[in-house]
């Protein structure tokens, strides 16, 4: 049993070296996100509100919409939020957030400084929905269509440039359709 | 010409390293002196051979040989000197000859500084060193050779990236890599005694110089590089948690354990198996960091090129390096048996209580940077965890270190007197109150954590002070007597004082981030933004040119009152080779505070993003770590490290047996 002891950190390090090998295995990219959900029907989620109103999944069908998921603690989320504000207050694009493992007083005191451009806001303090959603980080948008299919997923902040040649185009070919 | 040079020279090493790694440990096996003595010269001839490999593609990057591949992806005629130089560690293969050469250096002052030594111990550790050695230089000549020709050549380089044309990236991995290498020294220590069956004393103060020596590079490196990432990145954080920056964070937590637990071994001789294994551990940890740096397997923003071949190679060196090490341990470490037993209170029990909780921080810290990793290999979601797990985990954790920072040089060894103690340290206690009353007055309510970090830099740093008093006793004898007794306290005890002392100015500037007050706003020629007390009047930007790029210069006055404090200028540069853009903020500080402007995007109407932050006692972050590596140092300037005394404990010192049946 005393010399077992001893034996603990080599066997812990050949299963991390094991783990090692794994990541090492072709093919592996730790850049590269998983598509899974595109296409699919987003999780369902019902989230308390920011103020007031909750924001549930049914309620955002009928039309194409983005989600954004970011976070009071996030400052790529703050790079972004130019970028936000125009889409919200020049293309009046349906813009809904979801404050992701946060504390609802610090999202809206960020909102309140930095302006808001969100329809509305759920909270996801404990991080259940963008588990389901499968966020890597934040901040992450999303493109859901009118009956609720996820159709794009933005990882990081949104730039302009992704904009006017992804994100515009699609959501005017969504509306069409 | 003298790139072939360099490159025979690097296989010529490592030649040599095959012999330094096999030939001295033979010799101390049979107890042949004269195989033994190869290990000094191999080592010094290791030195030389690397330094010239070092030498000759730092003179291909000078002379802008664009013949040379590596000087093509790397480098440019535009470059400044500087970069030039610094650009031969800007990549992986010339990075990795940095590497080997502080291995280097550390093994030349092994071989020179060892010669009160026990011949076949000498021999071991030097042996030990050649190994890592020869895997470190077979990794380069395999797989990440910077001597590597091509025809025609270039015409001019790529650059290197733009971020890290900076002084304060020039001269970071050089600090860095004399800490992670450093801890090969310990590592080799440990190793040699394994394989000897025998842990002293004496040992232990051989190792303690080099593994000091080597943390204070460390905290002197991982310093720069939150500094850098301070001031370059433009968004006013200092730390991001980053897989990168915890690679370095790793080695050094488990590294402060290890100078700790060292101690214990030289004075008391006891804990010698956990004092060998955090040593294995901490220069693991090193390597480990390299492997999750150069493979590829986590996502990182300064992560080298990567590429699968290496991540294998470097893999099978720390199944090598690692798996062998511990293996050894394994089958040595229960024959190890400690000699003085001592009281759950007592310095040994409070230096067991930091090397646990430093151990654990390593550990979550791990997990916290793993777990992407560990999660995609039994299939989960793709998922990191941020800032919040590390801030809930990490921070809380190293509460209670930061209390026996306070009480634990006041307790004696052995068996000490926990009231006595802390009766002793009764200012300390007052004054920690006081902190956290007018930090909670302060703030009504601020951050609970910020707060009683407040609490705890007051405690640790008046603790220390105290502790110092006890020792000259202050107010208790003529001025003239305590002046006596400050002058002849030994420096490693100033050391200490200094480091801990370091510890607390730091943790006032952790702390006080919480207080950060910015602002974001869009301004325009004439402008004014509040903040914090402060009016900063933007006037105008201008176009100037660089050596190698175009800036966005930006004016800002700063006022208070109507007074005017300054004049500031934020820039936003633009490299044309690369196409990138890199921030260059402008902070004004006056130690208590700084003032932090960057400049952000500018559009046709001449609106610019201003970003400013006023960020409370952010200084002493850096001032404190610098502090500490400085108390690291002069702990390290104790004569008792250069006298004999070691070589005459050893000789007294009874000699243990490993058990029988080994």
């Amino acid at each position: 049993m005393h010399r077992a002891l001893f034996l603990l950190p080599l066997a812990l390090f050949l299963v991390l070296a094991g783990y090692f090998a794994l990541a090492l295995r072709p093919g592996y990219d730790p850049q590269a996100l998983p598509s899974a959900m595109i296409d699919k029907e987003a999780p369902q989620f019902d989230l308390a509100g920011l103020n007031g109103q909750g924001l549930a999944l049914e309620s955002l069908k009928g039309s194409p919409v983005l989600i954004n998921f970011f976070a009071s603690w996030c400052v790529p989320c703050r790079v972004e939020q130019p970028v936000l504000m125009r889409l919200a207050n020049r293309e009046h694009v349906p813009l809904y957030g979801i404050d992701y493992k946060d504390q609802p007083e610090d999202a809206a005191k960020l909102l309140a400084q930095f302006g808001d451009p969100y329809r509305r806001v759920g909270l996801d303090t404990d991080g259940s929905v963008g588990l389901n959603f499968g966020v890597y980080g934040v901040p992450e948008t999303y493109v859901l269509d009118a009956t609720g299919r996820i159709r794009k997923r933005f990882v990081g902040p949104l730039t302009a440039e992704e904009v006017d040649k992804e994100l515009l185009p699609l959501l005017e070919a969504l509306k069409k359709s | 010409m003298i790139t072939e040079l360099g490159h025979f020279a690097l296989i010529l090493a490592l030649c040599v390293s095959l012999v330094q790694s096999v030939v001295p440990l033979l010799g101390a096996a049979r107890g042949n002196l004269a195989w033994m003595a190869v290990g000094r010269n191999a080592a010094l001839a290791q030195f030389a051979l690397v330094a010239l490999a070092m030498a000759s593609l730092m003179h291909a990057y000078i002379t802008n040989d664009f013949s040379v591949i590596n000087v093509i992806e790397n480098s440019h005629t535009d470059k400044p000197l500087l970069y030039q130089i610094s650009g031969v560690w800007g990549n992986h293969e010339g990075s990795m000859i940095l590497w080997v050469f502080m291995l280097g250096v550390c093994s030349a002052a092994l071989a020179l500084f060892s010669g009160n030594l026990p011949p076949d111990l000498r021999a071991r550790v030097l042996a030990v060193q050649g190994m890592i050695g020869t895997g470190f230089l077979l990794f380069i000549l395999l797989t990440s050779n910077p001597f590597l020709r091509t025809w025609p050549p270039a015409a001019n380089g790529q650059g290197l990236n733009p971020v890290l044309q900076d002084p304060g990236l020039a001269f970071h991995p050089p600090f860095l890599y004399l800490g992670y290498v450093g801890f090969s020294v310990g590592f080799a220590f440990a190793v040699a005694a394994l394989i000897e069956g025998r842990v002293d004393a004496a040992w232990a103060r051989w190792v303690r110089p080099w593994t000091l020596a080597s943390w204070c590079a460390l905290t002197v490196g991982i310093t720069m590089g939150s500094w850098w990432s301070y001031y370059t990145l433009g968004w006013g954080g200092w730390w991001f948690w980053d897989p990168v920056e915890n690679a370095s964070f790793m080695p050094w937590l488990v590294g402060t354990a290890l100078i700790h637990s060292s101690i214990v071994v030289e004075k008391r001789d006891t804990l010698k198996s956990w004092t060998i294994l955090l040593a294995i551990i901490t220069f693991s940890l090193s390597l480990v960091g390299t492997f999750l740096v150069r493979s590829g397997v986590l996502t990182s923003v300064h992560a080298f090129a990567t590429d699968p071949a290496r991540g294998m190679f470097i893999l099978l060196l720390l199944l090598v390096a690692i798996g062998g090490s511990l293996t050894l341990y394994a089958i040595r470490a229960p024959a190890l048996k400690g000699g003085g037993l001592f009281a759950p209170i007592s310095r040994e029990g409070a230096i067991v209580l930091n090397n646990l909780i430093l151990s654990c921080g390593c550990a979550t810290v791990f997990l916290g940077t793993l777990y992407p990793l560990f999660l995609d290999a039994v299939g989960g979601p793709k998922l990191s965890v941020g800032f919040p797990f590390f801030n809930r985990t990490f921070a809380p954790l190293m509460v209670p270190v930061i209390v026996a920072v306070g009480i634990g040089p006041m307790l004696s060894w052995k068996r000490g007197d926990l009231l006595g103690a802390l009766q002793r340290v009764w200012a300390a206690y007052i004054a920690a109150v006081l902190a956290v009353l007018v930090a909670w007055y302060c703030t009504h309510g601020g951050p609970i954590l910020a707060v009683l970090g407040f609490g705890l830099a007051a405690w640790t740093g008046v603790a220390v002070i105290v502790e110092w008093a006890e020792r000259v006793k202050l107010f208790r004898v003529g001025i003239g007597d305590s002046l006596r007794r400050a002058i002849h306290l030994p420096r490693a005890a100033y050391g200490m004082s200094l480091a801990h002392f370091g510890l607390a100015v730091s943790i006032v500037g952790f702390s006080a981030s919480a207080f950060d007050i910015e602002a974001i706003n869009t301004v325009h020629a004439g402008s004014v933004v509040q903040l914090a007390g402060y009016e900063l009047r933007f006037v105008d930007v201008q176009r100037t040119p660089g050596p190698n790029f175009v800036a966005n210069r930006a004016t800002v006055e700063i006022t208070r009152d109507g007074r005017l404090v300054g004049v500031v200028h934020p820039e936003q540069r633009f490299f044309a080779l690369q196409q990138q853009t890199t921030s260059e903020t402008a902070i004004r500080t006056n130690f208590l505070a700084d003032l932090y402007v960057a400049l952000g995007d500018g559009d046709q109407a001449g609106n610019w993003t201003l970003r400013a932050w006023w960020k409370p006692l952010v200084p002493w972050i850096w001032i404190g770590a610098i502090t500490m590596a400085f108390g690291g140092m002069v702990s390290l300037s104790d004569r008792r490290w250069r006298v004999g005394v070691a070589a005459r404990a050893r000789r007294m010192a009874p000699v243990l047996q490993p058990a029988a049946g080994d």
